[in-house]
């Protein structure tokens, strides 16, 4: 039994940290329940339906992981800036930036040794991700501009922007659809488990979310980005560049969205369309927040997404249930999350302030 | 290029302008309201979007425009309230509560959406809203099918900006307002109730945001589109950092807009060898030439964002 205030703050901090998104991914479920009873659907056959769809079978479980690869990166690359205290909302426009890279890259870059062209065209990804996310880093360090207006903004350009390339300048040869020719052999990710759509991009997007959590745990740079993100002035004095930080931080967030899209076309679409993304841009930023800003916690997240996402699909098919409601129960969970760290904090601090004035008498 | 400077077409213009500047209006006038108070809705978009969504319902099933745009304020106030209690009650960060807000939004407006009209063959609209013809002033050449042809939205937007100039500047609920957004501190010592201020603050601007998507929904297109507000929120936003958190500068921006989104649209229409996706990214790029010009000469209400917890007695 923990006695001392210190005692009390760490036992309770330790509980809480696992016991909160269990009771916030309850809670969730519940409010989801009751929305589905309203369509006049029985919530746990709902469920369960959910359930088998995302993990039922092999071809169930693959699209899970399917799903949750783009998911798992762009939410790395939200780490990347949430951390420094820089909110990029541009994950959707530096997914398709990274896409567009990519396809480039799969077009054009085919006389390249096989051994080099797909990591030339990861690195493709990445680097129109990352410029794309610059853009609105160097706004912000050099002029002050508010990074969430400037990603969502940049948002709308990128997505009009590569249908304008899908439309005119990257159009297939033969010209009917507003999309490109496939890309090469040579570019593309290997498939895993074939006949299922589980790629290599999996396997990529685990590798960064261990390659991050090193970084924030054992490099410089990690320091300096969550130096800066801590506190700016603080970290000014401390002889940190802050303006090159938030740029850097920006590079890496928005190279991580790029990857992403990367991904999409090497493993699943292998040619650059309209509408490869189906929000994982902001579905992202839930999977950065719900997995606590930590690379681990948001791969496992990022798979509880993408099995939410498979699964709110076959219960459309299934039950006619409308699949955003995916959406709903994710950012559910993380209002819950927000409220429940609030409401015990205040808890424990109220509880360590009475022991307090107890030992005083 | 004659076309372009023929009367009908700058009338339409102007008109369309107008038209298309209301929700971004409505959105930013409740938005520095907030913000004055202290509080950063970054969830204006999922306001709006709710509000889009109840006033098409709203006035789908009741026939009525009036009750779509009570709906509307019900659904952007209901949107607020939760964002009051995570953020103005519990100190939780407003960026991420509002982030979140914007998701939770899209997901219900979708949601609902698809179940009321599961299977329906082409997309349920509802009568268009009636044009107002001001007397006599509807009449003047130009002037009047610009401005007083309009619907009953963009008027009631006019008289809420000087509305909002007056409550900010002229009255001491607006003063004690702005305490609150400056130095809550202060104001709790003289008085005032800051987590109730802040409050009331949110539940009228989510009802502003509401009415701004019913103005998207019910006043431009009398139909419903998943995620149709399209980043209007954000532009909303931006206005309220251009307009220097004014009613007066925010109806400047918000015309500058509309009459971008208006002009990018119209050209569409008169059938320029330019891609439509060039024009169709005009308004967003305006954005952010508007934010980097106004370097420096902005600045914030200095508690904002910032929780306030009340001191222990």
């Amino acid at each position: 039994m923990a006695n001392t205030p210190a005692e009390v703050r760490t036992a309770r901090s330790i509980v809480l940290a696992v016991l909160t998104p269990i009771a916030a991914i309850l809670l969730s479920l519940l409010i989801g329940a009751i929305l589905i009873t309203a369509v006049d659907v029985n919530p746990l056959r709902a469920y369960a339906a959910l359930l088998t769809g995302a993990f039922g079978s092999l071809n169930g479980f693959s699209e899970t992981l399917v799903k949750a690869t783009p998911l798992m990166l762009v939410g790395l690359g939200i780490v990347f800036a949430f951390r420094t205290r820089i909110w990029n909302i541009g994950g959707e426009g530096q997914l398709l930036l990274g896409a567009l890279g990519a396809t480039l890259a799969g077009l054009y870059l085919g006389g390249l040794p096989s051994w080099l062209l797909l990591p030339a065209t990861i690195l493709a990804g990445f680097l129109f991700g990352g410029l794309w996310g610059a853009m609105a880093g160097f706004l912000k360090a050099r002029y002050g501009t508010n990074e969430i207006i400037v990603t969502i903004m940049m948002n709308y350009i990128a997505l009009y922007g590569v249908s304008f390339m899908n439309h005119v300048p990257l159009r297939e040869a033969i010209g009917i659809f507003p999309q490109t020719d496939l890309i090469v052999e040579g570019a593309r990710f290997g498939r895993l488990l074939p006949p299922t759509r589980l790629h290599a991009g999996i396997l990529v997007a685990l590798g960064l979310a261990f390659v991050s959590t090193v970084v924030f745990q054992r490099t410089t740079l990690g320091y300096r980005l969550k130096a800066v993100g801590s506190s700016p002035d603080a970290s000014r004095y401390a002889g940190i560049e802050v303006r090159s930080t938030v740029i850097l931080s920006m590079v890496l967030s928005g190279g991580l969205a790029g990857i992403a899209g990367m991904s999409e076309i090497s493993g699943i679409h292998h040619r650059l369309m309209d509408n490869i993304s189906s929000g994982y841009g902001f579905t992202g930023i839930v999977v950065a927040l719900l997995g606590r800003l930590h690379p681990l916690g948001v791969a496992v997240t990022a798979i509880f997404f993408g099995a939410l996402n498979v699964g709110a699909d076959s219960m459309e098919r299934t039950m006619g249930l409308p699949s955003p409601l995916a959406f709903i129960l994710q950012a559910l969970v993380v209002l819950f999350v927000l409220g429940g760290d609030m409401l015990t904090r205040k808890a424990v601090r109220e509880r360590v302030r009475r022991l307090w004035v107890e030992r005083r008498t | 290029m004659e076309i372009l400077l023929q009367e009908t077409f700058l009338v339409g213009l102007f008109a369309a302008s107008l038209r298309l500047m209301t929700p971004i209006l409505y959105a930013a006038l409740g938005e520095i309201l907030v913000e004055r108070a202290g509080v950063l809705n970054v969830g204006i978009e999922g306001g709006m979007l709710m509000g889009a969504l109840g006033g098409f319902l709203g006035a789908f099933y009741f026939h009525s425009v009036w009750v779509g745009l009570a709906v509307a304020m019900a659904a952007g106030i209901l949107l607020n309230w939760v964002l009051g209690y995570l953020c103005v009650s519990l100190g939780a960060d407003q960026m991420v509560t509002g982030i979140t807000l914007n998701i939770l939004a899209l997901g219900l407006t979708s949601f609902l959406f698809r179940l009321f009209f599961k299977g329906a063959s082409q997309p349920p609209s509802v009568p268009p809203m009636a044009r107002i013809h001001v007397p006599l002033l509807a009449d003047i050449p130009f002037l009047g099918p610009v401005l007083f042809q309009q619907t009953a939205l963009l008027y009631a937007a006019l008289a809420l900006v000087a509305v909002l100039w007056v409550l900010l500047y002229r009255t001491s609920v607006g003063l004690n307002l702005r305490v609150v957004g400056e130095h809550p501190l202060a104001a709790e010592t003289v008085g005032i109730h800051v987590i109730r201020t802040r409050y009331t603050c949110l539940l009228i601007g989510g009802a502003m945001a509401g009415v701004g998507g019913a103005a998207i929904s019910l006043g431009e297109l009398s139909l419903f589109l998943e995620n149709m507000t399209a980043g209007r929120g954000f532009i909303a936003l931006a206005i309220v950092i251009f307009g220097r958190w004014d009613p007066w500068r925010a109806l400047a921006g918000a015309f500058l807009f509309g009459w971008a989104d208006a002009l990018q649209l119209r050209l569409q229409g008169v059938g320029l060898d330019i891609p439509f996706q060039f024009l169709l990214i005009v308004p967003y790029v305006l954005t952010i030439v508007i934010l980097v010009g106004l370097v420096g000469r902005s600045r914030p209400p200095a508690a904002l964002a910032m929780p306030y917890e009340k001191e222990e007695a």
